[in-house]
């Protein structure tokens, strides 16, 4: 245990000890380990998922010997799947290793129940027609599915699952919530008893910047009417008359630089409005306890809460006494208890009404819901039979013209290349004698998606579409290992519910090193 | 060679490098004497054996280079097992670069990997010169530092103030924390270095003492304590070692002390050693896409098989992806890279009292200690040899607009033993200048 701690230390440091079990109880399967799917597989046993399976029929050839580490020389000509299995597992003894000497096409029609063991399925360098098979049946026995495709130096990553409910976001820009705008009893008391005009400089220099942001408010309302500053400008030179510049206060200095959260505090974003107003919130029987607890808070937020979710207990740092500190911390975090405590109440109601009080949810639940209250999220992937299917030219057609970059290109090219291994029964560019044909073969092909997707006319820049038959389906090491990379991380987030994934699909241009997500 | 054994085997790879492209570098020429020359010539050399470095000697490989070399200074630890996969539980207290070279020798056919087991600065700065790329891993800004002034040391300008073309020896720039990252193409004189853009490395978090002392108020504010003052005070004479379990569990005992003592929760023996060590966590996702793309960029400034990414790519990743290029601008009067840092010398400045405005000037505070100067490559002083000292004296008391040729303004090489490379002042001639400036262009 203390070596798997030790092992594991930097990543624990990110997702904790519970991110960590939900990754070592991960049964996943790769679909063809080229280096794509070698690598995404590679970065997940090296993060200890609980066990893996390839698919892939095909043998090692010198060609993989020159893009993917995950084979040696040894093994040329032998089961590709089985070589990749074997080095994969050298990398970490603790992860469970099998692998199916099958291609993927193949085992989607023979075995479609084979899927339904698995927690996530990452399919690599698959085509469209493959790709709707595999996403039907893995919606169906509720598995998870990214999808990854290196393609030259263009690459693709899509995720696709019904829904997936996210309390740990983890964002990066977290909000203060501090309450100073309305102080709750509690914290008021506590705010009285403090005089900061107090002619010991010792104290005044002393006292938090919380403390004295919620007394500087109080102060100007009381000569304005109940109003507080109408800008925080003003409410600054307010603070700056009560500073003893000579003492070079950074209680004030951090007041000063906090002002605007008295004027300002946290809203409700647009993410959480989402999920409060999203129907599975209106809960039944078959509802999880994710959609109980989004109904718990919203009860919460329009009784005790008077409009605002959960505290979440967590004050920064302040310069201030030790003792100062630690009182007012103490007072966060009961307030914070005390909500969860209001919330349980409301969980524990809802669960009887939808009879089911024999499984109830546990407060360390509850409690890590309320604490991330504020920022949870809710993806769902429209479905690829749907963006396939849609009425999304329209939107592709602003997006090239608008777009100075050539994603959205790279995006019609490579569902084209698809269209055009399905007629041609190859991808462009494979034969150096057939370049100049394939480039107007595949720019037909594309125009003509474009067109069905109610997006004619929208023009493809042409040097785009001669680079895509340039790299003739070659998978580049450096691409696939950034490529297979991007999908080996948003399978951890997936996994461990933590962080948002990507929604919509993810484009990666590797000539220019970036990259676009689209929403179509 | 390994190519003619398996003709076949960079079949991937040549679609870029013998095909041509409208989306391609400057002057590209597709052939087999692409990859040839990244088989037999170029050599390239990775900084850094650890999370980055390991996927960089991989990608590296993997991309046709053929001869690599890499330098760590660092044995292998447990902890880098999560993401540095070219290293086992059995190689544990190994150096890194051994390690890894071996590795992805035996795994990649033809590749030779020649390892360096020290520290970055014992190299002669020759053996920087030796190479066409360099690519950095590193964790540091120090680190970071020391070789672009390394690199900005090579750097020579032509007359007409344009950059020597063979002289530019570009670096490759990777770095990341958690779910975040970057990469950066180096140029020098060309694109930014890193003295242009320091700002893009956020400050190092410190505690102010008296806090640490007196007013003590998270877990880091109490490990702190113990590890900057109490171990001072307790055990005299005794250097801590972060690497010492002993010694991490007695900051741990005492922080928790102190802890219990001002009614302070949640000290762990982890966060003991995330504040002491100031660990940076770490992923292998994260070192794969950053370390990928900076091989990638390496792969296309030797080839020129694509269109180069500008300046600075940012990656996050924690929610959605984020990965887009910044144009950042070169620091016109940067110390390290620019053609000559600007310096106002009056009209009657004699060499020594020159000298001794460059000691004051606060641009180069730390930097200069005993300069010897030199134009257009004539000494005008040179502190050592003491022959050559003697020879270059008299100088001293001539004046420097007659030392210049009497040009108004012009280029003077600095060197000093402080300076790893070489500090070029354009210094322009003014009237009127000593007696104001004498006291305020030395500055703080």
């Amino acid at each position: 245990m203390a070596q798997r701690n030790n092992k594991y230390d930097r990543q624990l440091r990110i997702w904790g000890e519970h991110g960590q079990t939900a990754l070592e109880t991960a049964r996943v399967c790769v679909l063809n380990c080229g280096p794509t799917g070698s690598e995404a597989l590679k970065n997940l046993v090296l993060g200890g998922i609980g066990s893996f399976t390839i698919v892939d029929a095909s043998k090692v050839s010198a060609a993989d010997l020159g893009n993917n580490y995950l084979v040696d020389w040894e093994s040329l000509g032998q089961s590709k799947a089985k070589s990749v299995c074997a080095l994969l597992q050298e990398l970490n003894e603790s992860v469970g290793a099998k692998f199916v000497e099958e291609s993927p096409e193949a085992l989607l029609e023979s075995n479609p129940a084979f899927f339904a063991q698995f927690t996530l399925v990452i399919a690599t360098q698959m085509t469209e027609a493959p790709l709707l098979k595999l996403e039907e049946i893995c919606r169906q026995q509720k598995v998870m599915l990214v999808i990854a495709r290196s393609y030259g130096l263009a690459g693709l990553v899509r995720i696709s699952v019904t829904e997936h409910d996210i309390i740990e976001s983890k964002p990066d820009n977290k909000v203060e919530d501090l309450r100073l705008h309305k102080p709750w009893p509690e914290l008021q008391s506590y705010v009285d008893e403090f005089d900061i005009d107090t002619q010991d400089h010792n104290i005044h220099k002393h006292i938090p910047f919380a403390i004295l942001l919620i007394k500087i408010a109080e102060d100007w309302k009381k000569s304005h009417d109940g109003k507080l500053p109408a800008n925080v400008r003003l409410f600054k030179e307010a603070i700056t008359a009560r500073r003893r510049v000579e003492e070079d206060e950074d209680n004030y200095n951090e007041a000063l630089k906090s002002a605007y959260i008295v004027l300002f505090p946290p809203s409700i974003s647009s993410q959480l409005r989402a999920v409060l107003e999203d129907k599975a919130s209106d809960v039944d029987a078959s509802s999880s306890d994710f959609w109980i607890m989004v109904s718990a808070l919203k009860q919460f937020m329009a009784n005790e809460g008077q409009g605002e979710p959960p505290l979440d207990g967590a004050i920064p740092d302040m310069h201030s006494f030790t003792d100062y500190y630690i009182k007012l911390q103490k007072i966060y975090q009961a307030r914070a208890e005390a909500d969860v405590t209001a919330v349980e109440g409301h969980v524990a109601r809802i669960l009887k009404q939808i009879g089911r009080e024999s499984s109830p949810i546990p407060r360390s639940t509850i409690k890590l819901f309320c604490k991330n209250a504020r920022n949870l999220r809710v993806l769902r992937c429209k479905m690829l039979s749907d963006e396939f299917s849609s009425r999304s030219g329209p939107e592709l057609q602003r997006l090239l013209a608008v777009e100075e970059s050539s994603h959205p290109a790279l995006y019609v090219l490579l569902r084209a290349v698809d269209h055009f291994a399905a007629t041609y029964n190859r991808f462009p560019g494979v034969f150096d004698g057939e370049m100049e044909e394939d480039v107007s073969r595949l720019k037909s092909l594309a125009v003509g998606l474009l067109n069905d997707m109610g997006g004619g006319g929208a023009s493809l820049p042409e040097d785009v579409v001669s680079e895509i038959c340039r790299f003739g389906a070659g998978e580049i090491h450096c691409v696939a290992s950034i490529v297979g990379g991007i999908a080996s991380q948003e399978c951890i987030k997936l996994l461990t519910r933590q962080f948002t994934p990507i929604q919509g699909t993810f484009i990666y241009n590797a000539m220019s090193a970036t990259s676009l997500v689209l929403n179509v | 060679m390994a190519a003619s054994l398996a003709p076949t085997r960079w079949a991937d790879l040549d679609r870029l490098l013998l095909r041509p492209g409208n989306l391609v570098g400057p002057g590209f020429e597709p052939g087999p004497e692409l990859l040839e020359s990244l088989q037999n010539d170029l050599r390239v050399l990775v900084i850094g054996a650890g999370g980055l470095g390991c996927e960089l000697l991989k990608d590296l490989a993997l991309s046709g280079f053929g001869h690599i070399d890499v330098i760590d200074m660092d044995t292998i630890d447990v902890s880098n097992l999560n993401r540095q996969f070219l290293f086992r539980m059995q190689d544990v207290g190994k150096p890194k670069a051994e390690v890894a070279a071996e590795r992805v020798m035996q795994r990649v056919k033809g590749v030779t990997v020649v390892p360096h087991f020290c520290r970055i600065e014992e190299k002669d700065v020759s053996f920087y010169q030796d190479f066409h790329i360099i690519v950095l891993g590193l964790d540091s800004l120090e680190a970071r530092s020391y070789i672009n002034s390394v690199v900005c040391g090579f750097l020579e300008y032509e007359e007409d103030g344009s950059p020597d073309q063979s002289t530019i020896k570009p670096l490759v720039d990777g770095g990341t924390e958690g779910f975040k990252g970057h990469a950066r193409v180096i140029f020098p004189g060309i694109t930014p270095c890193f003295h242009c853009s320091l700002w893009l490395f956020p400050p190092q978090i410190t505690f102010p003492l008296c806090t640490l002392a007196e007013t003590p108020r998270s877990p880091a504010h109490c490990i702190e304590y113990a590890h900057l003052i109490q171990w001072g005070q307790d055990r005299q004479g005794e250097s801590f070692d972060a690497d010492n379990p002993e010694h991490m569990k007695w900051i741990y005992d005492q922080a928790v002390k102190r802890g219990e003592q001002f009614n302070i929760s949640g000290i762990t023996y982890s966060l003991t050693q995330g504040v002491v060590k100031n660990i940076v966590p770490a992923i292998a996702s994260t070192n794969a896409i950053v370390a990928a793309t900076c091989a990638l960029e390496t792969l296309k400034i030797a080839t020129m098989c694509s269109t180069g990414m500008e300046v600075y790519m940012q990656y996050t990743g924690t929610e959605g992806i984020y990965m887009r290029t910044v144009p950042h601008d070169k620091d016109p009067n940067c110390i390290m890279c620019s053609p000559g840092v600007p310096v106002e010398v009056d009209t009657t400045c004699t060499l020594q009292k020159f000298i001794d405005q460059l000691l004051k000037d606060s641009r180069f505070k730390l930097k200069l200690s005993k300069p010897s100067v030199s134009y257009h490559g004539d000494n005008l002083y040179m502190q050592a040899p003491p022959v050559l000292e003697e020879m270059t004296r008299p100088n001293l008391e001539l004046s420097l607009l007659t030392l210049m040729d009497g040009k108004t303004s012009g280029v003077l090489n600095i060197n000093d033993r402080r300076l790893t490379g070489v500090l070029r002042v354009r210094v322009t001639f003014k009237e009127g200048l000593d007696s104001v400036d004498m006291d305020t262009a030395g500055g703080g």
